[in-house]
């Protein structure tokens, strides 16, 4: 199995006037291809600056970062653009779609700063592809405002898959849904996941990190917890028996 | 390729929000409306004096007889009968840089051919005055001296008379009756069409000035001479001279006004022409004006549209835009805006002008270097007050940007 993320003894330090925050503590963390990761911790634990560096959108002040073999601790903003481009698909928690946009355009939207060409029929195709993935091919020419916040996810999940990346980041991708939905998405990620996609998602919900295969927790910006989750929930399963909850509560009603 | 694109993404971006991009480029929009309606009018002026001065024909000095004073009530110039024919000819002859005159006389009069009638202007002239005038003829043959000196029963028509009067169309070698005496068409002038004030400079019958004194006006002086200078930069000595000789031959002694008045048309239209430029860059100002103000207003509304689009700039930029392709596609924004609204903004321009010249018959010339220039600076707004705002949403952190509210 081949190194995607590897991190090593990361530290970042806010340097905002005369407090220094010292929000992340030399994190040394390495992840499969394969892989499906809970990263957890309270808030303040410098969860989010971990999510921004693996994202590429923050730079770290010390430690390096080797992004499937290439070390992009030192990169420039143009350089960092094109890595998120190429490798890292995202996922917010207030899913972040184009407002008044398609859901097709919205999930074509990395495409249109690749830097390889991708033809309009192509990119098309593959964000039609994607949709389908997430199940939502026949809601391609819907505005994010006709969409439920289930649906959204989705959506924003099939635009972090279309340029292949090698890691889908996802930030709280639950955080705005309810319990159900949470499920859904979960079910989602799960199906990608075991379609061979490396997913690594910030969460504070213990039972959604039950879905991954392996949680990692964070402290004051440091590693406390490294675990493989021992018999993680199912999303299928959890959903089959949630209906058949609904259906019996509709049966005494 | 990520160029047209990007196009597309500002196209998209304008159509979301239509009604506020047709005001937002409102602004340019009567901005270059008013520098083409300005520039048009200015011009159609300009080109009136010109065609005036072309119609009136190369180095014209015009010589007036003075004003009559009759207790009180005084003439326009030419009342007087100060000038003779004998004034004419002696400014013919003895001012080295005049070379042709008109002794000219001008009335209106019924004028019968074919059984039909026809009112129009009379014109007494010299044989040299078409030539000083640049006015050929289409058919027939000019004035002979020999017209001119027994006062010939000739005439020589304009097209409208023709058209009036010989619906046939063949007119030389026929007779006409101007107040009930037969003249012979000797000539047919060619068309000049209509003045730019409006005035058919066809709708006329030239008579040799000699009959026009024998047999209408019937009195021994004339209103106006038509002088011709031997060239432009000679028109002020001659002026002088003329001058000189008629104080002269008038016996006017040395302090007193001059019963006469001499003219420089070419003087006047400069002036004029002066006063046109003036008013146009006036205008043209003011206009330029009210562009940079509109220049202005997409500024601020591209300020606003980067704030209000922090969000999309923070999504934009996660999943790998460049700084430098959201300036594109702000900057495409505002160009669009304005060059939307500068080529709105010629069309309005040119039909206020249309406008014009067709319901109150202002001279208007719609000049092709105001319309593109007018496009270009309009393209140049959105370059220069688009940028900033550009320039700013290009600098955001994508951070940030992704958490802004």
């Amino acid at each position: 199995m081949s190194t995607v993320v590897k991190l090593e003894a990361i530290h970042k330090i806010y340097d905002s006037g005369e407090v220094k925050v010292h929000a992340v503590r030399g994190v040394s963390i390495e992840i499969q291809k394969g892989e499906f990761v809970a990263l957890m911790g309270a808030s303040g634990s410098g969860k989010s600056t971990l999510m921004n560096l693996l994202g590429c959108l923050d730079r770290p002040s010390d430690g390096r970062y080797l992004l499937d073999g290439t070390d992009v601790s030192h990169l420039d903003r143009n350089a960092l653009a094109d890595i998120r481009n190429k490798k890292l698909g995202f996922v917010f928690q207030g899913y972040n779609l184009l407002a008044r946009t398609t859901a097709l355009e919205n999930v074509e939207l990395p495409m249109l700063y690749s830097k390889r060409r991708v033809s309009r029929q192509d990119a098309h195709a593959r964000a039609l592809h994607c949709l389908d993935i997430v199940g939502l091919a026949n809601r391609a020419d819907h505005f994010p405002s006709q969409l439920s916040g289930g649906q959204q996810q989705r959506v924003a999940i099939a635009r972090g898959l279309v340029n292949e990346p090698q890691v889908l980041l996802a930030d709280e991708p639950t955080g705005n849904l309810d319990s159900k939905t949470s499920i859904e998405v979960m079910g989602v990620f799960q199906k990608l996941n075991d379609a061979g996609i490396t997913i690594l998602m910030v969460t504070h919900e213990l039972d959604i990190a039950h879905y991954c295969k392996r949680n990692l927790i964070l402290r004051d910006g440091q590693l406390v917890s490294d675990v493989q989750v021992a018999d993680r929930s199912i999303a299928e399963s959890e959903l089959q028996r949630l209906r058949e909850a609904e259906a019996a509560a509709k049966l005494t009603a | 390729m990520r160029f047209l694109s990007t196009i597309l993404v500002a196209l998209r971006a304008l159509r979301r929000n239509k009604m506020r991009s047709i005001l937002t480029a409102l602004g340019i929009i009567i901005g270059v409306a008013a520098v083409i309606a300005m520039v048009s009018i200015g011009n159609g002026a300009q080109a009136q004096v010109e065609a005036q001065i072309a119609s009136l024909g190369q180095n014209i000095i015009l010589v007036f007889a003075g004003s009559a004073n009759t207790g009180g009530a005084r003439s326009g110039y030419g009342g007087a009968g100060s000038l003779t024919v004998e004034d004419a000819l002696a400014i013919n002859s003895q001012i080295r840089n005049v070379v042709a005159i008109s002794p000219e006389i001008r009335g209106r009069a019924p004028v019968l051919a074919n059984g039909l009638n026809w009112f129009t202007s009379i014109a007494g002239e010299s044989e040299d005055y078409l030539s000083m005038r640049e006015w050929p003829l289409s058919a027939g043959i000019d004035f002979t001296k020999q017209d001119i000196r027994s006062a010939g029963k000739v005439c020589i028509i304009g097209q409208t008379v023709v058209n009036n009067l010989f619906p046939d169309g063949d007119a030389v070698g026929k007779s006409i009756r101007i107040r009930n005496l037969p003249f012979t068409v000797i000539g047919v002038l060619a068309s000049k069409g209509f003045s730019l004030q409006g005035t058919d400079q066809d709708d006329i019958v030239i008579i040799p000035y000699t009959s026009a004194m024998k047999r209408f006006s019937k009195q021994s002086f004339l209103p106006v001479i038509d002088v011709q200078a031997a060239s432009a930069d000679r028109m002020p000595n001659a002026e002088q001279d003329i001058a000189g000789l008629l104080r002269d031959r008038h016996h006017i002694m040395q302090g007193r006004d001059d019963d006469f008045a001499v003219q420089d048309q070419r003087e006047i239209a400069d002036a004029r022409n002066a006063a046109n430029k003036t008013m146009t860059l006036l205008l043209g100002a003011i206009a330029g004006v009210s562009l940079v103000v509109g220049g202005i207003g997409i500024m601020n509304i591209m300020l606003v549209s980067v704030t209000e689009r922090t969000r999309e700039i923070g999504i934009r930029m996660a999943v790998g835009a460049h700084g430098s392709d959201i300036r594109m596609q702000f900057l495409i924004e505002a160009v669009v805006l304005s060059l939307m609204g500068g080529t709105l903004g010629i069309l309005l321009g040119i039909g206020a002008s249309q406008f014009l010249s067709q319901f109150y018959h202002w001279p208007v010339l719609i000049s092709t270097t105001a319309v593109v220039a007018a496009f270009v600076f309009s393209g140049a707004v959105g370059i220069c007050f688009g940028y900033y705002p550009a320039s700013k949403a290009a600098q955001l952190d994508p951070i940030d940007a992704l958490r802004y509210e």
